[in-house]
C-alpha cells in the first residue's frame, strides 16, 4: 500500500502536535506503543517506497521546518516577553522541552537517521534539531542571558541568595549548545564573566587596600578565592576554575602585592617582627599562587633575618667593649637560637620552599661572616665548641645536649666562608683539651697512649739507675710532631734543678731511640712547688715558666723586671704575662713595686713571705697566649699553598686558560674550605709566573699557558 | 771594517779588550750625549749588548755596521735616525723589553729593585708617557707591597700606558689579568682623584 506525501505527512503532523501539547503541559494523553509504531512505520514506508514515491528528502526538510516553525511561533515570543530571572527560567523550560521534543521526533524519524543521512552525509536529526534552537533562540538571546547571569553572580558575591540550580541549568545550555565544543560557553559567556569578575575584584581591592591591615586583607582574599572556587562547583563549568581563580588572584594579589607586603604596621616586616606565624603562613599560601609572588616575600624575610642577626652582632660588640667575655658565648647561643627559630619558619610557614631556604642561607651568610670585636666568626664558633667540650668550661651539658648543640654548630659552619680557619682554631683547642683535660679519654689518642707508656718506661729506668735520678718527680709527655699543632719552643733558662731532669730524660730517651730529636716545649709544662711562706707552707701548682721565675727568688730577695727577663731568657710578652699572674692577679706570690695593676719594665719584685690562703694547695693560672694571630698566620700560609696547588692543578689540565675563567675555577675549587681573595689569587699567579710554572701569552695578555 | 775596529780599540780597556764603563763615558762625551741619555741605551739595543756598561767587539761591530757608521762623527749623526727607528711601535716593544733585561746584572736575577726601575722607567718611557711614568714612579716609591719589579710587571706597565685612557682610567678593569701592582696603582690614583 503506497502512501502519498501529504497523506503520510498529515499522520506525522498529528504526532508532532500531540508531542507539542505534551511538552507544553497541555492535557494530552501520552503516546501509546501503537501511536509510536504508527508514526515510525509511516516514516519508514515513505522512505522505502520506490521512486518517485521515496520521500526521504522531503521528510528531512519538513522535519527541520516544523521545528523551526514551532520555535518561531511559540518559543521565541514567550521568551521575548520575559526578562532577567524570569527570562532565564523560561529559557531553561523551553530548552528542556526542546530536547524532549527532538528526542521523540528523532525516534519517529529514526529511519532517516539510519540510512538517508549517512548516504547523503547530512547532519543527523538530533543535531539538526539542536541547531534550530541554537540558530533561532540562542543566537538572539545569548547576550541578554549572559548579562542576566553575570548580574546574578555579582549579587551572590554581594551576599544575596540566588537560585544556583537555575544558573547551573542555564550554563549547561551554553555547554550543550556547542555539541561537543566549548566555544559557545567560552566566547559567549566565560569571557564576559571573567572580565566582569576582574572589574568586580579590582573595585573591591582598591578599597580594601586603603582600609584594611595586611592580615585582614589576606583573610578577605583567601575567603574570596574559596567562594569563587565553590561557585565553580555550584554552577560554572569546571574548565572555568583556573581562569577564574587566576583573575581573582591577579586583581587581589598581583596588582596590590607590593603595597600589601609593605604596609607599614601590618605588612610582611611587621608580621615577621611580631612572630605572626598564622598570618605568614597565609601570606605564603596566597602569594605562592601568583607568578613570582614569593620573591618579594622571601626578600623581606631575608632582610628581616639579616637585621636580627646583625643586631645580635652589635649586641655582642657592645658587650665585648664592656669587657663581658661571656657575651661571646651567649652570642653564639643566640645565633643558634635564631637559626632554629627561622628554620622552623621556613619549614612551617613557608612549606620548605627553596626560595626561603635560600633567603635564610644568604641572610646568615651576611651576618655570620661579621666578626665580633676583632674575633672572626670562625674563631668564635671554635671557642664556643671548646667551652662546651672542655672540662670546667662555662657550660655544663649532658652528652646528648653536647651532641645536639654541636650539630647545630655544624649547620652554622655551612654559612662561614673561612671554614679552614675554623678547622685550625678547632684543632688547636682540641690539642689543648687533649693535653690538659685530665678527664679526656686518652685511649682514643694513640700518641697520648704511647706517651703514657713512655712515662712508665722512664720511671722503670729511674728505678734501675739510682744515680740517674734527678731528685724531682718528673713526668714527660712525648708528642709526635706531625700529629699536633706546631708549638713554638723558646730557650727558657731552666732553674738548675730542672736542668738535671731534662738531661736525665734525654739520656733515657737515647736508650730507646737513637734517631729521634726531642724539642722541649716548656710553655706547656706544669710544676708543683712548695712555697715556705711565713703563715704556713703551701703547695703551688704553676706552669714551668712561672716556676722558673719563682725559683729565682730562692737566691735573691729582690729582682727587677729586666733582671728576671735576662735570667729567664724569655720575650717581653711572656715575662709580662707571667709576672702579672704572680703579682697582680688573685694570688700575689710576689710583691710588685710600684703596686700598680699592670707590669712595666721598670718594676721590681720581691717574694711575698706573708702570702697565705685558706687552702693548702692552690693553682695559679697563667692565661695562655693569644694564639689568634698565629692561627691566622698559619691559615694564611696554608691558603697560599692551597691557591698555588689549585692554580697549578687547573692549568696542568687545561694547558692554556684565560684569566677570568682561571680565577673562577680556582674560587670554585677552594670554596669548600674558604673564599679566596681575588687579589690573593692574582698574586699567586704572578708568583707562579716568576717561578716558571706559568707564562703569559705574548699576543694575548689575558691568557696563561702552563709550562711543563 | 778595520775602521770600526779601530774606533772600538780607541775606547776599549787595554787589558780586558772590552769597552768598559769608563770607555763608554768617554764615548758619550765624544758623542756629546750624557751617559744617562736614553740614546746610549738605544745604541746598546742596536748592538744587542749583553752586559750593562760593557761593549764587546762583536757587539760594537754589529751596532756600528747596522748604523752604517765607521767613525764617531757618523755615529753621532746616526743617533737621530736610531731614535726614530726605536720609537717605531714594532721596535719599541722589543726595545722596552730589552731595557729591562739589560739591567739584570746577576746570573739568576729576575727582578730589578724599585729605585733602579724608577730610573729606567723615566729613561725608557718618560718621553712618551710622561704623566703615567711620573705618577707610577711616585706610587712605586710610597708603596710597600713590592721591593722589586719583574719582567711581567714591567711589560704590563707599557701595555697599561698604551691601552688605558689617562688620567681618567675609565677603561681599566681589575678583573682582567693586569698585574696586581697595577691594580693597586689604579686604586691609589683613583683615591687621589676623589
Amino acid at each position: 500500500m503506497e502512501i502519498e506525501l501529504e497523506q503520510g505527512w498529515e499522520i506525522v503532523l498529528r504526532g508532532f502536535n500531540k508531542l507539542k501539547n505534551i511538552v507544553e503541559g497541555l492535557p494530552e494523553p501520552q503516546f501509546t506503543s501503537e501511536d509510536y509504531m504508527k508514526l515510525y512505520t509511516t516514516v519508514y514506508t515513505m522512505c522505502t517506497q520506490k521512486p518517485p514515491h521515496d520521500y526521504s528528502q522531503q521528510l528531512y526538510d519538513r522535519y527541520r521546518e516544523s521545528i523551526e516553525d514551532y520555535i518561531t511561533s511559540t518559543v521565541l515570543p514567550s521568551l521575548r516577553e520575559k526578562h532577567d530571572e524570569f527570562m532565564l527560567r523560561e529559557l531553561v523550560k523551553r530548552w528542556t522541552n526542546h530536547k524532549v521534543m527532538v528526542r521523540w521526533l528523532s525516534r519517529f524519524f529514526h529511519y532517516l537517521d539510519r540510512y538517508f543521512i549517512a548516504r547523503r552525509s547530512l547532519s543527523p536529526l538530533n543535531e539538526v534539531g539542536l541547531t534550530c534552537f541554537r540558530n533561532l533562540v540562542y543566537l538572539e538571546l545569548n547576550g541578554k542571558v549572559r548579562d542576566a547571569v553575570i548580574s546574578l553572580i555579582d549579587q551572590e558575591r554581594e551576599g544575596e541568595q540566588i537560585d544556583r540550580a537555575l544558573l547551573k541549568n542555564i550554563l549547561d545550555i551554553f555547554v550543550e549548545i556547542g555539541m561537543g565544543q566549548m566555544d559557545y560557553y567560552e566566547n559567549d559567556f566565560e569571557d564576559a564573566m571573567l572580565k566582569d569578575t576582574a572589574a568586580y575584584y579590582s573595585r573591591k581591592a582598591s578599597n580594601w587596600i586603603q582600609e584594611d591591615s595586611c592580615p585582614d586583607y589576606m583573610l578577605k582574599a583567601e575567603e574570596c578565592l574559596k567562594r569563587e572556587k565553590e561557585r565553580v562547583s555550584h554552577y560554572l563549568h569546571s574548565s572555568s576554575e583556573p581562569k577564574l581563580l587566576e583573575k581573582v588572584q591577579n586583581e587581589l594579589l598581583s596588582v596590590y602585592g607590593n603595597q600589601l607586603l609593605e604596609k607599614e604596621h601590618s605588612g610582611c616586616h611587621a608580621l615577621l617582627r611580631d612572630d605572626k606565624v598564622n598570618d605568614l603562613s597565609r601570606m605564603f599560601r596566597l602569594f605562592s599562587k601568583i607568578p613570582r609572588g614569593l620573591e618579594p616575600v622571601s626578600s623581606i624575610f631575608k632582610q628581616h633575618v639579616t637585621g636580627e642577626g646583625t643586631a645580635l652582632v652589635k649586641q655582642a660588640e657592645d658587650a665585648a667593649s664592656n669587657k663581658k667575655s661571656v657575651g661571646l658565648q651567649v652570642f653564639v647561643r643566640k645565633v643558634i637560637e635564631l637559626h632554629d627559630k627561622y628554620l622552623a619558619y621556613v619549614s612551617d610557614c613557608f612549606q620548605n620552599h627553596t626560595l626561603f631556604h635560600k633567603a635564610l642561607k644568604e641572610a646568615f651568610e651576611i651576618f655570620c661572616n661579621k666578626g665580633v670585636s676583632g674575633s672572626s666568626s670562625a674563631e668564635l664558633l671554635a671557642t664556643f665548641c671548646d667551652n662546651i667540650l672542655k672540662k670546667g668550661g662555662s657550660e655544663k651539658l649532658s652528652d646528648e645536649a653536647i651532641e645536639e648543640t654541636l650539630e647545630k654548630v655544624v649547620k652554622l659552619l655551612a654559612y662561614i666562608s673561612d671554614k679552614d680557619l675554623f678547622a685550625e682554631f678547632y684543632r688547636k683547642k682540641l690539642a689543648r683539651r687533649l693535653l690538659f683535660d685530665k678527664s679526656a679519654n686518652d685511649d682514643h689518642v694513640t700518641d697520648l697512649t704511647l706517651a703514657r707508656e713512655n712515662q712508665t718506661s722512664f720511671e722503670e729506668y729511674l728505678g734501675n739507675n739510682a744515680n740517674a735520678n734527678p731528685g724531682i718527680d718528673l713526668t714527660v709527655t712525648v708528642l709526635t710532631t706531625g700529629f699536633w699543632p706546631s708549638y713554638k719552643s723558646f730557650d727558657l733558662n731552666l732553674p738548675v734543678e730542672m736542668v738535671k731532669c731534662v738531661e736525665v730524660f734525654r739520656e733515657f730517651y737515647q736508650t730507646k731511640t737513637k734517631h729521634r730529636k726531642i724539642t722541649w716545649i716548656y710553655s706547656l709544662g706544669t710544676c708543683n712547688l712548695i712555697g715556705k711562706f711565713e703563715p704556713k707552707t703551701m703547695e703551688l701548682i704553676v706552669t714551668t715558666y712561672q716556676a722558673s721565675a719563682l725559683l729565682l727568688f730562692n737566691t735573691a730577695d729582690r729582682l727587677s723586671y729586666s733582671e728576671i727577663m735576662a735570667q729567664l731568657n724569655l720575650t717581653d710578652d711572656d715575662v709580662v704575662r707571667l709576672l702579672h699572674s704572680l703579682s697582680c692577679a688573685k694570688y700575689k706570690i710576689l710583691i710588685k713595686d710600684p703596686n700598680t695593676k699592670t707590669i712595666s719594665p721598670t718594676d721590681s719584685f720581691e717574694f711575698n713571705t706573708k702570702f697565705t690562703d685558706k687552702m693548702r694547695r692552690i693553682k695559679i693560672p697563667l692565661p695562655p697566649v693569644d694564639e689568634k694571630k698565629k692561627v691566622i698566620e698559619d691559615v694564611d700560609k696554608d691558603r697560599r699553598y692551597a691557591i698555588d696547588a689549585s692554580i697549578v692543578r687547573i692549568m696542568k689540565s687545561r694547558k692554556t686558560l684565560c684569566h677570568q675563567p682561571l680565577v673562577m675555577e680556582c674560587v670554585a675549587q677552594l670554596g669548600r674550605m674558604f673564599k679566596p681573595d681575588i687579589k690573593a689569587i692574582k698574586k699567586r699567579i704572578e708568583d707562579l709566573i716568576s717561578r716558571d710554572y706559568l707564562e703569559r701569552d705574548k699576543d694575548n695578555p689575558n691568557l696563561f699557558r702552563y709550562l711543563a | 771594517m778595520e775602521r770600526i775596529d779601530n774606533v772600538f780599540y780607541s775606547y776599549a780597556n787595554k787589558s780586558s779588550g772590552l769597552i768598559d764603563p769608563e770607555g763608554i763615558e768617554a764615548l758619550c762625551s765624544d758623542l756629546e750625549v750624557d751617559h744617562t741619555d736614553v740614546r746610549i741605551l738605544m745604541l746598546a739595543w742596536k748592538m744587542k749588548a749583553e752586559k750593562q756598561g760593557y761593549f764587546t767587539l762583536e757587539e760594537w761591530r754589529r751596532g756600528l755596521k747596522a748604523l752604517r757608521a765607521d767613525n764617531v762623527h757618523k755615529l753621532k749623526k746616526a743617533l737621530p735616525e736610531l731614535e726614530k727607528e726605536v720609537k717605531r711601535p714594532t721596535n719599541f716593544v722589543d726595545f722596552y723589553s730589552y731595557a729591562f733585561q739589560y739591567c739584570l746584572t746577576e746570573e739568576k736575577q729576575k727582578s730589578i729593585d724599585i729605585e733602579s726601575i724608577c730610573q729606567l722607567l723615566d729613561l725608557a718611557l718618560g718621553f712618551q708617557f710622561r704623566a703615567q711614568v711620573d705618577y707610577f714612579i711616585d706610587y712605586l716609591k710610597i708603596q710597600s707591597d713590592y721591593k722589586v719589579i719583574n719582567l711581567d710587571q714591567w711589560m704590563g706597565f707599557y701595555r697599561f700606558c698604551n691601552e688605558i685612557s689617562f688620567p681618567d682610567l675609565s677603561n681599566y678593569d681589575p678583573e682582567l689579568a693586569w698585574p696586581l701592582i697595577l691594580d693597586n696603582f689604579v686604586e691609589w690614583l683613583r683615591a687621589k682623584q676623589t
